[in-house]
């Protein structure tokens, strides 16, 4: 079964274990300025929203990749970057309409999620269940459970 | 390991920034942060030190675990000596700046000297400069952060900045970090204020790394698994933020009252953590929009709010920054007592807009709300007169009254310079310094020593003078953490009190919030400190560097003047018995527990660190 990351952001109260889980993950270090998913913090609105890669299915990032260094893991969904192929031109950064691949600078190569290859560090770290890995045909469930409880009749 | 071993000492006067080694020795006596930055002070800045002078230092600092993926780990202490008590001042802030000056590749910021001009820190990584301040000077925290994230073309950068009060002198004010949280206590943005600095922007990519992944993991995902099964912890502090307390305490008759006169609030329940979850008539919001947490944390007690768009604080004041007519920090229980019960007012959203102002310019709230009900006596008592005030009506429950004061100290003008002082200087200017209810000139937070008399020895004996974060027998007295002792009974509280004082300066010196030790004791944090770094780390070794540290800022004390003679409770705790509740007809039995308190931290019946608990301490 496939899965999927699913956000609400509803539930995120913005302290970041998910950006260090990641960061950790990936680079093997407490750092939010390398983590593949981001806390955005709209202060005025009062809300904290995660984001980060969709794995789209036409990935805009692995056609645009010209060394085809962005490689699809059929297991999981992810698409994955092989650093050994990446060249560093970030057109791939370009590419994704939603922000989502960043260079790293200290690496030379980019940097995506890759839902940690079918255990996604973020999911674990955070506190508040506002990240969540589920099968990615329900990601709609609990919402969709939400408004069904509203059949529930008033005693 | 989790220390970068690197300390960026910043000299305003010569304008110069020089890093330097960490000094590893002294971590190994005295942890980090509160312990290890006051190593620095008391033995940098001699203890008669003009607070407000050039000679003073300011030393920001992280802690061991700052940065790291522990729970509530991005804390960060600033330490240098109070112009409001002329004591050691250590006041501890989360956010997302402690954590950021770590992964910039620092462990300590020292800013010593004063600059000539106003100016602003700037730090990028190893990159550190002394830049012009002159357009942000007189401004907001609020605009100053947004005019520095302009200036550096960086979202991502963080700020702790100072108000106009703590331009102007105000001797309370608070350096405030990510534009809600403070530094609070003790009047640190003040200094920061007489050295000419008005903010340090941060930005960090470098990261934190710790000396054992695997054991650091297993350690840290067991503590928030405890801290998530924490009643406290997991539950009330989440709910409901600190605010979980203000209906617990004021029914056990603990809440301190009108200047303590009284020791329960009518209005409390309309003030409480509860009042901020009702839907309000005008928009049918909450005044609590979600919680907000510090870097790292898995409890949340921050609160983000908004003030009813009807109140009258708000309505057709296009003046005010945006941030009132939507989200910020909103209440905690210290400034929803001191601004409220203290001062008899039990309006919720004037006491949010007071909230919104003190982060706004920068502003201790207990210090503020203490001071200003200590005015309110003195004007209900005749002792000032609207002459004194500048025509504001000062009686107890006037809430337009409470926020005119507030907007006043914020800029520092008239008559809240004059509030801006403290109330020990303001009560004594007055001729009635019995009225001000502090210890070494800093005022009491909101729990009545009478009532729990613990917190009664607590504040005599508290080296930054009255305050509930430096030993919070209050777990045990009224929540039962770790064991239920009686609040009204004295017997047995001097061993409480150190106990709790203790453990306190280890978990102020290891980088985590003092909120997890409702829930963690020593024996969970020494599993984290041991995998962070380098060294062995025991519960039973963090217990002595927390005596060490104790002891180490009472020795400064002493030499400043401010030891043992300063170890006093105001007359109305130990004279006007409380009126009310469970303690009624009780003071404080300060005098039976203070020499049992001495003698327990094996000092000299007058108070006095002896010289064999030096020796015994390594001090």
């Amino acid at each position: 079964m496939q899965m999927s990351l699913v956000i609400d952001a509803n539930k995120c109260t913005g302290c970041l274990q998910c950006e260090m889980a990641c960061s950790y993950e990936g680079e093997g270090v407490f750092n939010p300025t390398k983590s593949r998913i981001k806390i955005f913090p709209f202060h005025e609105e009062g809300i904290f929203v995660p984001y980060t890669c969709t794995q789209c299915d036409e990935a805009w990032c692995m056609h645009a990749c010209p060394v085809e260094a962005i490689v699809l893991n059929k297991e999981t969904g992810a698409k994955e970057i092989v650093n050994d192929l990446c060249v560093g031109c970030k057109v791939c950064t370009i590419a994704c309409p939603f922000g989502t691949v960043n260079y790293n600078a200290d690496s030379g190569k980019v940097i995506k999620c890759d839902l940690c290859g079918g255990d996604p560090e973020c999911a674990k770290a955070c506190p508040t269940d506002a990240i969540t890995y589920q099968d990615a045909n329900w990601t709609g469930y609990d919402k969709m459970k939400d408004y069904a409880a509203k059949a529930i009749p008033a005693n | 390991m989790s220390w970068t071993k690197k300390v960026l000492r910043i000299n305003l006067t010569e304008g110069t920034c020089t890093p330097e080694p960490l000094n590893m020795e002294w971590t190994e006596q005295f942890l980090g942060q509160r312990g290890l930055a006051t190593k620095y002070l008391t033995e940098e800045v001699p203890p008669t030190t003009e607070p407000l002078s050039p000679e003073n230092t300011m030393y920001m600092i992280t802690g061991p675990l700052t940065g790291t993926m522990a729970s509530t780990a991005g804390r960060y202490s600033v330490v240098t000596k109070s112009p409001l008590t002329g004591a050691v001042a250590c006041s501890n802030s989360g956010g997302f700046f402690g954590n950021e000056m770590k992964c910039a590749g620092w462990d300590m910021i020292i800013l010593e000297g004063k600059s000539p001009t106003p100016v602003y820190i700037s730090i990028n990584d190893d990159k550190a400069e002394i830049l012009p301040a002159d357009e942000i000077w007189g401004k907001s925290v609020w605009e100053a952060d947004e005019w520095l994230h302009a200036k550096h073309q960086d979202p991502q950068l963080r700020c702790a900045v100072i108000g106009v009060s703590g331009e102007k002198g105000v001797r309370y004010a608070a350096i405030i970090n990510d534009l809600h949280r403070a530094a609070g206590r003790s009047g640190v943005g003040t200094v920061m204020g007489s050295k000419n600095v008005k903010a340090i922007a941060l930005r960090g990519s470098k990261g934190v790394t710790v000396n054992d992944p695997k054991a650091f993991f297993e350690a840290t995902t067991a503590a928030k698994k405890i801290l998530a099964e924490n009643a406290v912890t997991g539950e009330g502090l989440p709910a409901l933020g600190t605010q979980v307390l203000m209906n617990v305490i004021n029914e056990m008759g603990a809440q301190p009252t009108r200047n303590y006169k009284e020791v329960s609030f009518e209005g409390a329940s309309k003030i409480s953590g509860e009042a901020m979850l009702e839907p309000r008539e005008s928009d049918g919001k909450a005044n609590l929009t979600r919680n907000g947490a510090c870097f790292a944390c898995t409890i949340s007690c921050g609160r983000i709010s908004t003030i009813d768009p009807q109140h009258f604080s708000i309505q057709n004041r296009d003046d005010l920054h945006k941030s009132y007519h939507a989200n910020s920090g909103g209440l905690e229980y210290e400034a929803a007592w001191a601004l409220g019960s203290d001062t008899g007012i039990d309006d919720l959203d004037a006491l949010t807009y007071a909230q919104f102002v003190c982060n706004e310019q920068g502003i201790d709230p207990i210090s503020l709300g203490s001071t200003i009900a200590a005015a309110m006596e003195m004007f209900e008592e005749g002792i000032i007169t609207t002459e004194d005030t500048g025509g504001i009506e000062l009686n107890f429950g006037n809430a337009e009254a409470m926020i005119k004061c507030t907007e006043l100290v914020a800029i520092g003008e008239g008559f809240g310079l004059e509030l801006g002082q403290g109330s020990a200087r303001f009560c004594a200017k007055h001729g009635h310094p019995e009225l001000s209810m502090t210890v070494r000139g800093q005022e009491f937070p909101a729990y009545d020593p009478r009532a729990i008399q613990g917190m009664g020895l607590g504040y005599a004996t508290s080296n930054r003078g009255a305050c509930h974060l430096r030993g919070y027998t209050v777990a045990s007295e009224v929540l039962g953490i770790p064991v239920k002792t009686d609040p009204l009974e004295t017997e047995g509280k001097a061993g409480l009190q150190i106990a709790f004082q203790n453990a306190t300066a280890a978990f102020d010196s290891a980088g985590i919030c003092i909120f997890t030790s409702f829930a963690w004791s020593l024996e969970d944090v020494a599993p984290q400190l041991d995998a962070a770094i380098e060294g062995d780390w025991t519960a039973e070794r963090l217990g002595e560097v927390g005596e060490r540290i104790w002891n180490l800022e009472r020795l400064y004390n002493e030499a400043a003047g401010v030891g043992a003679s300063a170890d006093k409770l105001p007359p109305r705790m130990m004279t006007l018995a409380a009126n009310t509740g469970p303690a009624e007809g009780k003071v404080s039995g300060l005098d039976t527990m203070l020499p049992e308190y001495y003698a327990e931290r094996g000092w000299s019946p007058e108070g006095g660190v002896t010289a064999e608990t030096k020796a015994r301490l390594g001090l």
